[in-house]
């Protein structure tokens, strides 16, 4: 974007070749990292994927049968984590940036900075003393007057352990970083364009929508897709707070939960011998494979909207 | 200027890194008096496996490391799975276990730190009561026997105030309150043992095989004997099964064993172990213990779980032979059993079980 | 005046007792306006109503349920201050009024989960947030006493290593993918740097070990294993948060740089990077954030140890993550001593965040141009 036409050549400096040949090494070592992480995934999963039930004890019948259900599990707890967190991180990225009075608004980004750093353990024992206690009169009475929709059917649990615990509990832990993300990019709003809206005649939120998200679409984009993929790779938390097993359902109330990839791999590792391992191993490259599948729909979507991204 | 803006933190930062570039507190200073340590002992001891032990491993590791100034024993609670594997390619010294290895794995062998062709000592060395434990309000303990745990587990007694309880219960007032069954979700030693026990006692209501995976689908889980114990005191007519140093206040289950009800007890524990002979078929040394699980002896517990300390017969390198020896034979006395009692509410080894054990550990080279 | 004469009439209707002027000339500045003052007027209305509601509700149950009011009350004022709005303020201003409610609430809703986390860490960490805590480490330790010294030791070396590893990497990367980066190769980094941030953690760990295991033999536990590790998962957040960043420079400051004769690597270093120094620094510090507090790599690559280790190439390392979750997993007898050092090593964990945090914006502060926000 910031090249001059071809025909005049630039006049070639020892600092640009070093400055950008570094650039191109670090970029270079980005591939060089992950196709070593894909390498040894692959190598460790090979023998898995035609393992049966005999040779390693962890599966039912064969390795598809069982990364099916924690696949699900996985991409339906992601989601549900995503419903909550996107609008709601928009929402506190805007009222730091836009709506709070600016003493506060630091303040208060400070806090939310703080709070991507608490470590995932200690969501988990947050989820498991605090938060699902709290919820469990939350879901007996959506069950008993919203059962007729199939999400809230079934039994409610009695603990508060179910899978929409786990994906609020994923959804609080992602919400300051893609907060951080959002509001940072807000705030790189031109000051310029904001001014005019205002000056036009815009309420405040017509200048939000008419300046500020447009500008800050794919920085939504990018928090989203960051958040997506601490969500899809969370291992700890989910593990200590989600009642799991592993099934296919749709019902968020029962104590009978889908359980996710990582979470999976947390509870059964340090007990896993022999080709369960492989197996295991195997279930990461799966994740691996899922994280890439999103990830290239989500790059899809924001290239679609490319010439709406940004100042330049 | 910049003096004024950078000077706090700076100053925050160097007292920082004084303290923290000091040695901790309870650390080092050995070398300051020599003849306070009587022991020639030193080195570097690994250990990994179970994470049932570790509470008692820290225990043990504390005092044989103050009697020993220079040796340091790492213990990686990383399962008992985890802990044989890195034992088998020969990346620990010795492996804590709640299962010694089967007799196909023996027969493979391949034991990285042991002299080729030689076998391992297995040493029931943690022997720790798994306690049925709920949470019912009002209720402290009641007396079942193994059918009806088996169908609590099983789902097939589901209200508290199923005749089933009731009528072995008959002074304590049930409440009608819905049973919630709480398993392990991980993959642990502890459902292994709690389930070969349902098996073997209940086998026309509990049809599933011994397992460290819970074999129902579906039921309420948790992660870990903390999980397990957190969601059912945090439940209501919850019911789980953990390690009996953590019931605490929870209502605790006494089991039927012959015509009496037995409360958990580490002498009760210790006495199933007792009572029950040593797996057939292994090398001199490997005490790998079959409980029996259906005893009618009067005074055991039957639902223990018994976790293994792993080592070479004999070692490849005679390094760190005398290291393990001298650390196990310490895990193995009354002293060191008493240790692991009070720190992590283990059953202590009785004195004939002692013996086969000493004889053992004296056989490593 | 007509939309004056609404507000009057419909304000008491509603239960909310102000917002009738005390009579005189209505100003054309004010007139279809709602007083300041009204919105906050309605929302102790809607507050109040779905007060009463919940209390007549609580006579049949006994028990209050002040969140449930809370919430239900918000709704109400939500759509209340919609309707005044849109009666006299007309559709835009409503649907402003509105929004404003609503990222308020959302900002409201989502702070009550995260302030409850961090009261919970607070209220619980100060139990052994003590001298010792910090002066000691677990060798020999029991029971209750000990501390933590060996496990912050350890989180510092660590993310240390790992930020020294990552930051230079992971910001000329998006310095690459914003100014040089054309064609296949920056569109093929970008997309395998998204798929980097979904490696799941505990597979970061499994690589790093079965790295190291590699060249030094198996069992290999090392504080530069787990640094490894834990740099495979901050590069990802690092590079896509300053690209971010980045591209939001305005290309008039490069174009005008470039129009000076400054050559591109100076541009880079003296136009745009303190341009976007802050978002940069924000983002660096967000990428520790993410690292500092992992778990399972570190267990797996970087070991478990009760000692002090300086040396981040010989030996095991404890870590504060780690040693939060072992604390709380393997809990020995009293177990209440356990639950209080893993709490205190929480929130140490997060004072050292804070710590770092503060440090980054001073930095910011000093590299940043003077000018604007």
């Amino acid at each position: 974007m910031t090249t001059a036409p071809a025909p005049i050549k630039a006049k070639a400096r020892l600092g640009d070749l070093v400055f950008s040949r570094s650039a191109v090494f670090a970029g270079s070592m980005i591939l060089v990292a992950l196709a070593a992480v894909a390498i040894f995934l692959i190598v460790q999963a090979i023998p898995a994927l035609f393992a049966t039930n005999e040779e390693a004890s962890i599966l039912e019948t064969n390795f598809w049968s069982y990364v099916g259900p924690l696949v699900f599990g996985t991409v339906w707890a992601a989601a549900i984590a995503l419903v909550f967190a996107v609008p709601i991180s928009i929402g506190i990225a805007l009222f730091i940036s836009h709506y709070a009075p600016r003493r506060l608004a630091a303040v208060l980004g400070y806090i939310v900075d703080l709070l991507a750093a608490v470590p995932s353990v200690v969501f988990g024992l947050w989820g498991i003393g605090v938060f699902a206690p709290a919820v469990v009169p939350v879901y007996a009475w959506l069950n008993e007057y919203l059962g007729w929709i199939p999400l809230f059917g079934g039994t409610a649990s009695a603990t508060g352990r179910t899978i929409l615990t786990a994906a609020m509990v994923l959804a609080v832990m992602i919400l300051p970083i893609m907060t951080a993300i959002c509001r940072e990019v807000f705030l790189q709003t031109p000051v310029l364009h904001e001014e005019a809206a205002l000056a036009l005649g815009a309420t405040r939120w017509e200048m939000v929508r008419m300046a500020v998200l447009p500008f800050g679409r794919s920085g939504i984009v990018s928090a989203s897709v960051l958040g997506l993929g601490r969500a899809l790779g969370e291992t700890m938390a989910v593990a200590m707070v989600l009642s799991a097993s592993q099934v296919v359902t749709f019902e968020l109330l029962t104590s009978v939960n889908p359980t996710t990839i990582a979470a999976n791999i947390a509870l059964s590792f340090p007990e896993a011998y022999g080709l369960n391992v492989n197996v295991l191993i195997a279930t990461g490259l799966i994740l691996f494979i899922v994280t890439f599948a999103v990830n290239a729909v989500a790059r899809w979507i924001v290239d679609r909207r490319k010439e709406f991204s940004g100042a330049n | 200027m910049n003096f004024k803006r950078f000077g706090a933190p700076v100053a925050i930062a160097a007292v920082a890194m004084l303290a923290l570039s000091s040695c901790a507190a309870n650390e080092g200073g050995s070398s300051s008096d020599p003849s306070e340590s009587a022991s020639t002992l030193s080195g570097n001891l690994v250990g990994a496996g179970a994470s049932s032990q570790d509470a008692a491993q820290q225990a043990w590791i504390a005092a044989f490391q103050t009697a020993n100034e220079d040796v340091t024993i790492d213990y990686d609670p990383s399962g008992s799975g985890a802990g044989r594997e890195t034992f088998l390619e020969g990346a620990s010294d010795f492996a804590g276990s709640d299962r010694a290895f089967k007799d196909e794995e023996l027969e493979a062998g391949g034991f990285a730190k042991c002299a080729p062709d030689t076998s391992i000592v297995e040493l029931p060395l943690y022997i720790s009561p798994i306690a049925v434990i709920f949470n019912v309000e009002g209720i402290e303990s009641l007396d079942l026997d193994a059918a009806t745990v088996a169908g609590i587990f099983a789902g097939t007694i589901t209200n508290w105030n199923d005749p089933a309880i009731a009528d072995q219960n008959p002074d304590v007032d049930l409440p009608d309150l819905a049973i919630t069954p709480v398993h392990r979700s991980d993959d642990s030693g502890t459902t292994e043992n709690f389930t070969e026990y349902l098996g073997a006692t209940a086998a026309d209501v509990w049809t599933w095989e011994a397992d460290g995976v819970w074999p129902i689908e579906g039921g309420e889980a948790a992660q870990g004997t903390s999980g397990l114990v957190d969601t059912v005191t945090g439940g209501n007519g919850t019911i789980g099964y953990a390690d009996a140093s953590r019931a605490g206040d929870l209502g605790t289950v006494s089991i039927k064993v012959g015509d009496e009800y037995v409360a958990y007890s580490p002498e009760a524990a210790a006495a199933i172990v007792d009572h029950s002979p040593l797996a057939e078929g292994r090398a001199e040394g490997d005490l790998a213990i079959d409980i029996d699980r259906t005893s009618e002896e009067a005074g055991v517990y039957p639902i223990v779980l018994v976790s293994y300390l792993i080592a070479c017969q004999e070692y490849a390198e005679a390094d760190n032979v005398e290291l393990v020896k001298s650390y196990l034979s310490y895990i193995a006395s009354a002293e060191g059993q008493d240790e692991a009692a009070s720190a992590a509410g283990s059953a202590p080894i009785s004195d004939s079980l002692r013996e086969q054990v000493v004889a053992a550990i004296d056989s490593i080279q | 005046m007509t939309a004056t004469e609404t507000a009057q009439t419909s304000a008491p209707g509603s239960g909310t007792p102000g917002g009738t002027p005390k009579g005189g000339i209505p100003s054309a500045l004010t007139a279809g306006h709602l007083k300041p003052r009204t919105p906050w007027l309605i929302l102790v209305g809607s507050l109040a109503l779905s007060a009463i509601v919940f209390g007549v509700l609580a006579t049949g149950t006994g028990e209050y349920n002040w969140a449930g009011a809370l919430i239900v009350g918000l709704i109400v004022y939500a759509f209340a201050v919609w309707l005044f709005s849109y009666l006299v303020e007309g559709r835009r201003r409503a649907t402003d009024r509105l929004v404003t409610a609503i990222v308020t609430g959302a900002f409201l809703l989502a702070m009550a989960p995260l302030i409850s986390v961090a009261y919970t860490v607070v209220s619980l960490g100060l139990n052994r947030f003590d001298l010792e805590f910090f002066t000691s480490s677990m060798r020999n330790v029991t029971g209750e006493g000990g501390g933590a010294l060996h496990a912050i030791v350890g989180t510092l070396l660590m993310t240390g290593a790992a930020a020294i590893i990552s930051i230079p990497i992971g910001l000329m990367t998006s310095i690459y993918l914003v100014e040089y980066g054309r064609g296949k190769l920056a569109r093929g980094i970008t997309f395998l740097v998204d798929v980097m941030t979904g490696i799941p953690s505990i597979v970061a760990g499994l690589f790093a070990y079965a790295l190291f295991a590699l060249f030094f033999g198996p069992g290999i536990r090392l504080g530069i294993a787990g640094a490894v590790a834990l740099s495979i998962l901050m590069i990802p957040v690092v590079v896509r948060s300053s690209e971010e960043m980045l591209r939001l420079v305005p290309n008039e400051l490069r174009e005008a740089s470039y129009a000076l004769g400054v050559p591109k690597w100076l541009t880079i270093v003296k136009v745009v990077l303190p341009t976007s120094i802050a978002g940069i620094v924000t983002g660096i510090m967000l990428s520790i954030a993410r690292v500092i507090g992992e778990t399972a790599p570190l267990l797996i690559a970087a070991g478990f140890t009760q000692s002090m280790n300086y040396n981040l190439f010989e030996g095991r390392m404890q870590s504060l993550p780690v040693y939060v979750y072992t604390q709380y997993a393997n809990q020995g007898n009293p177990a209440s001593a356990y639950l209080d050092r893993a709490w205190a090593a929480a929130l140490t964990l997060i004072l050292i965040v804070m710590l770092l945090n503060l440090a980054g914006r001073l930095i910011a502060k000093f590299f940043a141009p003077k000018f604007g926000r």
